[in-house]
Order: structure tokens, then C-alpha cells, then sequence
């Protein structure tokens, strides 16, 4: 061994390189204090590793950067962890970047001959948080979408190249691939070239000078190894505890995974694939950034400047400047005061930011206290309530898209944001909703759980030609019957023919008769919910069709029983196909005719751009409305009480 | 002679005293820790560095967890469209195909070659994939033979190597079935996968 190491010595003079690079004197011996730097240079190398691994499976495009993500956290073995402990430690390095910046000029070590490597530790923080921005993109999610088009809205109002420079950064006036790959190079290439370029300088300057002691007669002195390296290694293993314990929170106060696989739960969050037609408004930055976030509030308008560049420009100054003030006494009083109140202000603004978007959360003990310190006024309680339900629905939509992903369709090629705007479980609500229906209908169940109208005036629609749904309509009540406000009740058909007639002649039917009608008419919705009841009742549905066709078709027409033209057509009700007629053109001579309601046509023209509804979306809202969506046999993503509990 | 005047010693500017430059002087007496503490060290050095390699690692060998996809005999003609004359033709494979994340539906995956036998109603499928490197085989009818462009590995009709031939082994025969469904003759191939290079036809996995 030792001929071999000889030899390399003599070519290389690595014996000369490992002392000086393990006997460095520590003067004073070996401290806790000095370990910030080191758990940065882990920090960075921890995210260098983990950031090329990830980069073997990501792939920067519109249709397939949340995809690949989805496919690393959720589909390759150990992938929520490599992703957590990426998007974790990039965290610790903004924490370990304040406490070394802290610990510099509490200690006065930028002062001469330090000020140099002071100013380039610096431009260290400047990247670090360019990393972070760039990062924070990559997954293409709701969130990291909508908070990077803020950010890169904000470089728009630079005076004069604003526009240009918001452009080059975006790639286009709009944001897709070209963000992406920019975004991308930036954060795997120039970034970290720069980082690695200004640390090297960093280091060797900091070598050049040595540590900075304040008494260095305290102690003897030392070497760099192995005192320090010990403190600095179980300072590494400190973070690293941290680290992983945020990776594994969910699990930890979860009280474990409750048979959810691991990528489900653990690791660093992916919201739902970003949606340019779909406005997030949860959307926040990181929650080192929300300090400036905040900020900007306070700035309306067109002196939005000030907040957005002109201070931080000033604060970047005065940090630039603290080595020169730093030569007096007072002045380097002044520079610990003005960093204490920098990281006190940002503290402050970060706990306000917090409390503006939470306290509508009474449930949470958090919440509460601090709503005893800042009472909130009803305006910014309607807005926390806004920003915790788009909070909540992105949570939701969240979960789908991973059920969405799961479905034995898979992924298209045009990526998981097709399989969002084709489900019928989460569009349906949205045109339910776009399109009015919600102005006369109500969908809701028997708990009053759904989609409440403000002022209902229509049919509940909510199991709309079940035979449950079937059984009021034609019952006489007049609180859960035909002319309760749950079906005809505020309409013009209230005191109707069909009224009269549920109140009247089908009386005179036997109960079991009546039943037979319900069976028989709902069978004709050929309901997914209901196929294994209507296979089994065959006998009942073939009585049922023939008391529909004795009795009903006076009015409607039945198969081939009866004449189209007073009253909707039976055949096929409440089925898809129905359904699409009834929503497209309820005044067709198959449904009401002459005595439609208020009830309007969404899709009676050829032209599609004058139809209120496109056939998508037709096809969407029936489907829901019929309850016929995808569901996993088992709950994509299990939801214990305690996870939900400790998100908010 | 004169004497060449010496340049004027260059004024160091006078700087303000600062903290001496450290020139690492090693300790006169021997690190304080002894084993246990470099130990330590080291144990705890290596523990954090694995975490992030390890779960990197786990990551970047997630592909060895992957089978192929395809393992239902796929309909690739109808016995109708392939004549009778012992001639080889190159029908594309089409089959739903999952890359990574995505999934394609009734993509082309690949093509073979179908061959049936003179006045038989036998098939034979043979992969289109070179035995020898992975190249694309290429049919040449005039002389009745499989040649590749890469290598120069020639193959007869049936698949047989041409001698001398770099190829370790004949072309890859695929199990190849003629069945009757929705009232046509199907021709379904076992679409598969090998190993190049080898002498032993190895399936990939």
C-alpha cells in the first residue's frame, strides 16, 4: 500500500493536499459555532445528489414534467424519498443560510481582511434562492405554477426591460415547454455551476484567512480534524434528522401509513397538474418567501415597485455594505440591529401572512391563540375562509388527479391534465355550477350534503331517476312528494296534469302496483348504481311496463305505446342519451314541448360557439349527474383524521 | 561604469493591520481525540452521506423492477392477407404500450415478418431484430434472403443464418398461432423481446 500511495504523492502531492485540508489550526479549538458553513456545504451536496438522481427521471415539458413527477413519487421504488429529502433540504439550506449569516456578523467575521469572502457569501444566498425559485416550478403543479407565474409577473415591472426580461425568463409571452426548459437549465446547470464556481472561492478564501475566533487564547488550539470534523459531522446528522423528519411526518404524527404505500403519503407534496384555464387561488410562494409575499400587500397598485424591488434592493444594499460599517464599533452595533429587526420583520410578516390565510380555521389550536394576539376583521375572515376552500379543493383535486393516473386508461399522451378536464366527478360540479343549473336546482342528498342552489326553484336532481328519486315524484306528500319543493313545488307544474294525476288516478293503484311503475320506469335509466337491482327484478320490470303503458300513456309516449308532444317521452328516461336531450333542448316536442318551464336550452344550435354547453361538457355533466365516474376500487390516497388534522 | 541604478523597492501601500493570514501551523501536540473520536467521525461522516446516495440509488435501479408489458398474442394480419408463396412479409405490430409514465393506446411497437409456407395455412413470425447487435433486418427478395444493414449478417428465408455470419444465432422465431375469431382467420404472434449478442435466445424481462 504504502509504495503505492509513495508514488502518487511523488506525481500528485496528495499527502500535501489531505493535511492541509484536515490540519487546518483551529484557533481556540474546535466549537459548535463553527459548524454553519460545513452543514451548508452538506446541505448543497445532499442536493446535488439527490437533484442528478431525479434528473434521470424528470423531464421538462407541458405534458410530461408532472408526469414524470407523479411517476417518481408514486410509481418507482424509494422515489418520495429521494423527493423529499431534495425538497426538504433545500428548505434546511435557507434556514442554514440565516443562522450562518447570522453567526458571521454577530461574530464580526466579515470585518477585514474578511470582507471579500463576506460579499461572496452573499451571492451564495443571491443562488440559493434562485435555486429554490427555479426549483419550486419544475413539478408543473397547481401551485408551483401559479406562485412562479407571481414571481415572474413581478419582474415585469422593472422599469424599462421589464417586459423583455419577464419574456426571456418565461420563454414567451405565455408559460409552457420553453418555461420549463429555462427554468430547468437554470436550476441542474447555470445555478449550480455558479454556486459551485462562487464556493470554491468562498472556501479558499476562508482558508486563506482561517476561522475567525474571537479569543483565541480561550482554548489551545487545534486541528481541523478530527475535533471539528466530529462537531461538524453530527451537526450534518442534526439536519439530516430534520430533514427526514419532515419526509416521514405524516406517518410520524399519522400513528403510521394505514396500508396507504409509502408515496402516497410521505415526502414532498405534488398538487395537481397545473392548469392555466384552472386559477389556483392558494397559490403561495415557499414559506421563506411568504415574508415578501406579505410585503407586497402593503404596496397597492402602481407603487407596487417600491415593495417588490426597490426595498429588497435597499435591504440587499445595506447587507453588501455591513463589512465597510463594520470598521467602527457602532457600526458593527448598528449591522447586529439591523439584522435582528430584518430577521424580525421577516418574521413578523411571515406570522401575519399566516394568520391573514388561517384564521377562518377554528378547529385549529394554532389558530386560535394567535386569533386572541391579531383579531381579524370580517373581510379577511371571508378571504382565509376563500383561501382554506381552495386549499381544500386542491387537496381534492389533488387526490384525483393520482386516481386519475391509477385508472387502467393510464397517462395519454397528451398528459394527466386531460384525464382532469375529462372526469366527470370533479367537471361535473364546475358546469353544474358554470351553467346555471344551480340557479333553479339543488343536488343534494338526504343529509343536505352537495351542491346547494341559492334560491331552489327545480327538482333536487341528486339521484335523479332512481328509484328512490322515482318514489317521491310519485307520491302525493306534500312534503316529500311531486308538489314539494323537492320536485314540482316552486315550478309551474306543481299544480299540474301530473300533479292532479299523482294525487288522483294513481291513488286508486294498489302500493305494490305503484312500486312496479317505479321499478319499470327506473330500469329505463339504465343506472350504474342500480344494475344489479334492475337484473334481478326482471319479473317486476315487465309488470311495471305494462301498467306504464295502461296508465301514463295518455300523455307520454312509452316505447311504442303513446304520442310524443304533451309530455316528456318515458322511453329510455333518465338515461344517458335522455339526458343529453333533455339538457341540450328541453323544449323539443320529446320533452316538454309547449310547457317547458324555465328550464333552458344548452346545446339546441348546430353552431357550437351559440350553445351554452360544448359536447365535453354535456357528456361530463350527465355523467355526474348520473353519478358515473371512475372510482378506484380502493381509496387512491387513505386520509387519516391525524394527516388532515396536521396539514392545516 | 556606471552603475544601472536599482529600481525603487515598490512601496507595499500600508494597509490597516489585519488578522494574521493563518498558515495552518500544525499543532505541536498530538489531536486531543484519540481513535474513538475519529471513529465516530467517520461513522457519522459516511451515515450521512449514504442517506442520499442510497435513496438515489433505490431510485435509478427502480428499471430492474420492470417487466415487458406485452405478454397477450397479439393479432398482427388476417390469414388472408399473407399469399401462400414461402415469401416473408413485414407486418407491423400494433399494441397498447406503456413508456414509463405514458400510455399509448394502439401504438406500433414493433414489426415482424409472417411467412407462410407454400400451400399451408402454417405461419411463421420471425422478429425483425437483428440476433446479432438489435439492427433492423431488412427483407431482400431478389435474393431470397433476410440481410442486416449493420453488420452484414444474412439470415435465409426461415430465419437460418447464412454462413459465415456474425450473428450468434438464428432470427428470433415468435410463437405464432392462426385462430378463428369475428369470422376471420387471425394471425397472433407472441410479441417478444431477446437479447442480442447471446447464442441462447434469452427473453427480456
Amino acid at each position: 500500500m504504502k509504495p503505492l500511495v509513495d508514488w502518487l504523492d511523488d506525481r500528485t502531492g496528495i499527502r500535501g493536499l489531505v493535511h492541509e485540508a484536515l490540519y487546518e489550526n483551529i484557533p481556540g479549538g474546535a466549537r459548535w459555532r463553527y459548524v454553519w458553513g460545513s452543514t451548508l456545504v452538506f446541505a448543497f451536496s445532499v442536493q446535488v445528489i439527490t437533484g442528478i438522481f431525479l434528473w434521470m427521471c424528470y423531464s421538462p415539458s407541458g405534458q410530461t414534467a408532472w408526469e414524470s413527477v407523479a411517476y417518481v413519487q408514486y410509481e418507482m421504488f424509494g422515489g418520495w424519498l429521494l423527493r423529499g429529502l431534495h425538497h426538504f433540504m433545500a428548505q434546511a439550506m435557507v434556514v442554514l443560510l440565516a443562522l450562518h449569516l447570522l453567526q458571521v456578523v454577530i461574530d464580526g467575521a466579515y470585518r477585514a481582511p474578511r470582507e471579500v469572502n463576506f460579499w461572496l457569501g452573499l451571492i451564495l444566498m443571491q443562488i440559493v434562492l434562485g435555486l429554490s425559485l427555479t426549483g419550486y416550478l419544475l413539478p408543473w403543479d397547481q401551485k408551483g405554477y401559479w406562485a412562479t407565474r407571481v414571481a415572474t409577473n413581478l419582474m415585469g415591472i422593472v422599469p424599462g426591460v421589464g417586459g423583455q426580461l419577464q419574456q426571456l425568463v418565461v420563454g414567451g409571452a405565455d408559460y409552457g415547454h420553453l418555461t420549463l426548459t429555462r427554468f430547468f437549465a437554470l436550476h441542474a446547470g447555470v445555478l449550480p455551476g455558479l454556486l459551485v464556481f462562487f464556493l470554491v472561492l468562498h472556501i479558499a478564501i476562508f482558508r486563506r484567512h482561517g476561522i475567525h475566533c474571537r479569543k483565541p487564547g480561550r482554548r489551545p488550539d487545534c486541528a481541523f480534524w478530527p475535533d471539528q470534523v466530529l462537531k461538524d459531522a453530527v451537526a450534518c446528522l442534526a439536519v439530516l434528522c430534520v430533514v427526514l423528519f419532515f419526509v416521514f411526518k405524516p406517518a410520524i404524527m399519522g400513528g403510521g401509513l394505514h396500508g396507504a404505500r409509502p408515496g402516497d403519503m410521505l415526502g414532498a407534496d405534488l398538487g395537481a397538474p397545473a392548469d392555466a384555464a384552472n386559477p389556483y387561488s392558494a397559490a403561495r410562494p415557499e414559506w421563506y418567501f411568504l415574508f415578501l409575499f406579505q410585503f407586497l400587500k402593503y404596496f397597492p397598485g402602481d407603487r407596487e415597485i417600491i415593495g417588490a424591488i426597490i426595498v429588497p434592493s435597499i435591504v440587499m444594499l445595506m447587507l453588501f455594505l455591513m463589512p465597510l460599517l463594520g470598521r467602527w464599533k457602532l457600526g458593527h452595533v448598528f449591522n447586529i440591529c439591523l439584522l435582528g429587526c430584518l430577521l424580525v420583520g421577516a418574521g413578523l410578516l411571515t406570522a401575519q401572512a399566516w394568520h391573514d390565510d388561517n384564521q377562518a380555521n377554528g378547529s385549529s389550536m394554532a389558530v386560535q391563540l394567535a386569533n386572541r394576539v391579531m383579531p381579524a376583521n370580517p373581510k379577511q375572515l371571508e378571504e382565509s375562509e376563500g383561501y382554506l376552500e381552495a386549499v381544500e379543493d386542491a387537496e381534492a383535486s389533488a387526490h384525483r388527479a393520482v386516481a386519475l393516473i391509477r385508472a387502467p386508461e393510464g397517462i395519454p399522451p397528451l398528459g394527466a391534465i386531460a384525464l382532469l378536464r375529462r372526469d366527470a366527478k370533479t367537471q361535473g360540479p364546475r358546469i353544474f355550477a358554470e351553467a346555471t343549473c344551480t340557479a333553479c336546482h339543488d343536488r343534494v342528498d338526504a343529509q343536505g350534503q352537495g351542491h346547494k342552489s341559492a334560491k331552489p326553484s327545480a327538482p333536487n336532481l341528486y339521484g335523479f331517476a332512481s328509484r328512490q328519486w322515482l318514489r317521491g315524484l310519485l307520491s302525493p306528500d306534500p312534503k316529500s312528494g311531486i308538489s314539494s319543493p323537492r320536485y314540482f313545488g316552486n315550478t309551474s307544474h306543481a299544480d299540474g296534469d301530473m300533479a292532479g294525476f299523482v294525487k288522483g288516478d294513481l291513488k286508486k293503484l294498489k302500493p305494490q302496483q305503484v312500486e312496479q311503475i317505479v321499478v319499470a320506469l327506473s330500469a329505463e335509466a339504465q343506472l350504474r348504481s342500480q344494475a344489479a337491482e334492475d337484473a334481478k327484478d326482471g319479473a317486476t320490470i315487465a309488470a311495471g311496463r305494462k301498467l306504464i303503458q295502461q296508465q301514463c300513456t295518455d300523455c307520454h309516449k312509452f316505447h311504442e305505446a303513446g304520442e310524443l308532444g304533451s309530455s316528456p317521452d318515458l322511453t329510455g328516461y333518465g338515461s344517458y342519451e335522455w339526458m343529453l336531450g333533455m339538457i341540450s333542448q328541453p323544449e323539443s316536442d320529446r320533452y316538454y314541448d309547449g310547457n317547458n318551464d324555465r328550464m333552458p336550452a344548452s346545446a339546441a344550435f348546430k353552431e357550437p360557439e351559440r350553445n351554452r354547453l360544448n359536447p365535453l361538457e354535456l357528456e361530463m355533466l350527465v355523467h355526474w349527474l348520473r353519478g358515473e365516474w371512475y372510482e378506484p376500487a380502493a381509496p387512491a390516497i387513505a386520509e387519516p383524521e391525524a394527516i388532515q388534522a396536521g396539514a392545516r | 561604469m556606471d552603475e544601472i541604478p536599482l529600481a525603487p523597492a515598490p512601496q507595499t501601500p500600508k494597509l490597516r493591520p489585519t488578522a494574521p493570514v493563518a498558515k495552518a501551523p500544525l499543532p505541536a501536540v498530538p489531536p486531543r481525540r484519540g481513535f474513538f473520536g475519529k471513529a465516530l467521525a467517520v461513522v457519522i461522516g459516511s451515515l450521512v452521506g449514504v442517506v442520499p446516495v442510497a435513496s438515489g440509488l433505490a431510485v435509478f435501479l427502480d428499471p430492474l423492477r420492470r417487466r415487458q408489458g406485452l405478454h397477450e398474442p397479439i393479432r398482427v394480419a388476417t390469414l388472408d392477407a399473407l399469399p401462400d408463396d414461402g415469401m416473408p412479409r413485414l407486418f407491423p405490430v400494433i399494441a397498447d404500450r406503456d413508456d414509463a409514465w405514458t400510455r399509448y393506446i394502439n401504438q406500433p411497437v414493433g414489426a415482424v415478418y409472417l411467412r407462410r409456407l407454400p400451400g399451408s395455412s402454417t405461419v411463421q413470425a420471425l422478429s425483425a431484430t437483428c440476433p446479432h447487435a438489435g439492427c433492423f433486418v431488412e427483407l431482400k427478395e431478389e435474393r431470397k434472403q433476410f440481410q442486416c444493414p449493420c453488420h452484414t449478417s444474412a439470415f435465409q428465408l426461415d430465419g437460418q443464418r447464412v454462413m459465415p455470419c456474425v450473428a450468434p444465432r438464428g432470427m428470433d422465431e415468435l410463437k405464432c398461432e392462426v385462430v378463428t375469431r369475428d369470422k376471420e382467420q387471425q394471425v397472433l404472434v407472441d410479441y417478444l423481446n431477446y437479447y442480442s449478442g447471446l447464442a441462447e435466445k434469452k427473453p427480456k424481462a
